[in-house]
């Protein structure tokens, strides 16, 4: 049903982090040898202090495991890249209760609506029934946006008016869901930069909707950012996640040349997961994250 | 947020207080930061490489100027290279035929259908008459998000709905635009990935069938590292004449714009700096290297003022202010003034130096005591805004409860309130003329 992760990986793998192994090589550990693995590093956009932080961990562990060979190196790399990934916590969309509510957030054009559109149609398949309410009133057209993937995953949408209060529409899915007995209800919300201190504003009465009408709801708010931004992300991440108690990502546009390097910043500072990866403009391309085979999949020439 | 480039330089060269040249070894530490600020900023890691080798080269040896630290003299050559570097505004060219046609290009996502309308409203107030036209049929209602934008605007807008083929969609919206006259043509594209052969296949024999005089590359200022290989591999497919940064109005460093600005030599054309469709700006190079150094952006602090406060208004609140009958109410609306300037974190970033100074402090803390104000004022009556004396106990409990806040919080701005009143009183008797004068400058 799914792409796997290591197909759709395969050409970030090959570009850079396949390169890796490479650049290394299997001869000796020099000056050399560390400049191009932090290179390699901030060019997939893992970011100053992350990469930092890996080369002296690896560093100190070269001197006290006696590694000298950038081959040992390739290895021990993969094993703190892993550990940068650490244990997810369960995942709430999976646990059994009447009405399962999970907010979408994000900056503008990360690929929002088209993930609703994919989770629709990956949980629909597990069976779920699922509701989609069309919480971004904003951007023009957004709501018919949303409209066609609704249809292409065959699930019912709730919506309002262009312009209306995304939060009346938040509600208004949450009593269609209860009236008409769905589990699962996808909120849709516009597309906003982390630094506009009203629209942020707005998301929070959008979160608090939800948490009134439903108990310990939203039950997931995943933040979608797109692969190809750079140190910003860790940013957004924590903005939203002070705003909304984000709980997970969803890394989308997976399927360029971009690495989402960020990722494991993001583990390390913000302690959230990812949850799936976006890697393509099908319905169907969304893979479930699974942390192993993303470092072994970045490593594969 | 990221520390300033003049921040980290200043503690490498703190307790260096030496006047004279620059040694190498000054500039080999200086080098580090500056590389490593520049890749914090996401400028790419080979774009950052070549650029430290030409600031070394003419930093070594350079003379500290009598009036700046090492540190500054340093950053100063980091700024005037950055300046360089990111290369003139380019602006349009538009050529002396009709119509001129603007084709958008760009990975998905990035903003070009926003772009498209925003473009199309400021050339209109150019004296153009700009046809739109929607050729990405891929994305679910991007033809009716570009009709909506078209209706809001009153452009018109040329498509040929989800059926049809990007290719003639194009080539017809030309030939519509030369039967009605309009001037200029704005080509919306779909989002495509730049290693996507089929797709970039695609621009190619739009660009080849209708020959547009500007090709831009719309790219989100926050794009990381990938900035370069987006850009090449445009460039090489389509050859771009401009690049149009957007979500510009966001926090981000922008490095995208050196990397793509330097591996594709084409100018920096447009920035877009937020969601209503006039949020559009030329390109101001000083600007973009001050922000990408964390160094603050006086510049837009001020036009941005300028902007947003209503003129009449804020002369209003001044005469008021000399004249003594300042109430609750005018305190309110100034601070609306304020509050529509953006967000208090934003603006202080603007203000060279102040990231030092509000490193640690939360912002939206201040953001949070603006609003508490702001509830407490709207929980009262007209009367009791212009008339604060008649406040007693039970008022203040209605008001801190309608507000949501406490009777102390109520108590508290009705003395700072009462303290700005004495402050007015005394400016007003005697070194009156100067205030007056500020807010002549205000306004």
């Amino acid at each position: 049903m799914f792409k796997s992760i290591r197909d759709s990986l395969a050409r970030t793998r090959n570009t850079v982090f396949g390169q890796i192994a490479h650049a290394l090589g299997t001869g000796d550990i020099t000056e050399e040898t560390w400049e191009d693995l932090e290179d390699l590093l901030v060019q997939a956009d893992v970011g100053v202090p992350t990469t930092m932080l890996l080369v002296d961990t690896l560093r100190e562990r070269t001197t006290k495991e006696g590694f000298y060979r950038a081959d040992q190196l390739t290895e021990a790399l993969k094993e703190e890249l892993r550990n940068l990934l650490a244990e997810n916590p369960p995942f709430a969309i999976n646990k059994k209760r009447l009405l399962t509510i999970v907010l979408v957030v994000g900056v503008n054009g990360s690929g929002k609506t088209t993930t609703i559109g994919k989770l629709a149609h990956h949980y629909k398949n597990e069976g779920r029934s699922v509701l989609l309410a069309a919480g971004d009133t904003f951007r023009a057209a957004a709501i018919d946006q949303l409209k066609v993937w609704a249809d292409r995953a065959d699930v019912p949408i709730i919506s309002g008016q262009p312009g209306g209060d995304p939060a009346a529409t938040t509600y208004d899915g949450i009593r269609a869901a209860r009236g008409r007995g769905f589990d699962l209800l996808f909120v849709d919300t516009a597309g906003r930069l982390h630094n506009k201190f009203n629209l942020m504003r707005e998301l929070e009465k959008i979160r608090s909707t939800c948490a009134k009408s439903v108990h310990e709801a939203p039950h997931e708010v995943l933040i979608v950012l797109d692969a190809p931004t750079g140190q910003n992300a860790l940013i957004q991440a924590k903005k939203f996640k002070e705003v909304v108690d984000v709980t997970g990502v969803i890394l989308t546009k997976l399927d360029g040349t971009a690495k989402g390097g960020m990722v494991f910043a993001i583990y390390r500072e913000l302690g959230l997961p990812v949850r799936f990866i976006g890697t393509g403009e099908k319905i169907e391309d969304l893979a479930p994250f699974d942390a192993d085979q993303f470092v072994d999949g970045l490593f594969e020439a | 947020m990221f520390e300033a480039l003049g921040d980290r330089l200043q503690s490498v060269f703190d307790g260096l207080q030496k006047r004279g040249k620059l040694t190498e070894s000054d500039v080999d530490k200086a080098m580090r930061e500056v590389r490593l600020a520049l890749l914090e900023a996401d400028v790419n890691f080979k774009v950052v490489k070549r650029f430290v080798a030409r600031v070394r080269k003419r930093a070594v040896g350079k003379e500290v100027m009598g009036s700046l630290t090492p540190g500054q003299q340093v950053v100063k050559i980091v700024h005037d290279e950055l300046i360089t570097t990111l290369g003139d505004p380019g602006r349009l060219n538009l050529g002396m035929q009709s119509p001129a046609v603007i084709m958008l290009v760009g990975l998905q996502g990035a903003g070009k259908t926003t772009m498209a309308g925003k473009l199309a409203l400021y050339l209109r107030k150019q004296g153009r008459r700009p046809l739109m036209v929607a050729a990405d049929v891929y994305r679910p209602a991007a033809i009716d998000q570009l009709q909506i934008l078209g209706r809001q605007l009153d452009i018109p807008v040329y498509d040929e709905g989800v059926k049809g083929d990007p290719v003639t969609i194009c080539t017809n919206g030309v030939k519509h635009a030369v039967s009605n006259n309009f001037t200029t043509v704005i080509l919306d594209t779909a989002g495509r990935l730049n290693i996507d052969e089929m797709m970039m296949e695609e621009i190619k024999k739009i660009k080849a069938t209708v020959n547009p005089i500007e090709m831009l590359l719309v790219a989100d200022a926050m794009t990381g590292q990938q900035a370069v290989r987006v850009a090449t591999d445009f460039n090489n497919a389509v050859e771009i004449t401009g690049l149009i940064m957007t979500k510009v109005d966001g926090d981000a460093r922008g490095g995208a714009a050196i990397s793509m600005r330097e591996v594709t030599d084409v100018p920096i054309k447009f920035l877009g700096v937020g969601e209503k469709l006039n949020a559009i700006e030329l390109f101001h190079p000083d600007r973009m290297a001050n922000r990408i150094l964390g160094m603050g952006d006086m510049l837009t602090l001020i036009e941005k003022a300028q902007e947003e406060m209503d003129q009449e208004e804020a002369e209003k609140a001044g005469k008021k202010m000399l004249s003594g009958d300042f109430n609750l109410d005018d305190f309110l609306g100034q601070m609306q003034q304020i509050k529509k300037m953006g967000p208090i974190g934003k603006l202080m970033d603007m203000i060279p130096g102040m990231s030092k100074m509000t490193k640690g402090v939360d912002m939206s803390n201040a953001e949070g005591d603006l609003r508490r104000i702001e509830a407490i004022i709207q929980s009262m009556t007209m009367k009791e805004r212009r008339y604060p004396k008649i406040l007693k106990a039970s008022r203040k409990r209605r008001i801190a409860a309608g507000s949501g806040t406490s009777v102390q919080e109520v108590n508290q701005l009705l003395k700072q309130f009462r303290d700005m009143q004495q402050m007015m009183k005394q400016l007003r008797s005697g070194k009156g003329r100067g205030l007056q004068n500020l807010m002549r400058g205000l306004g």
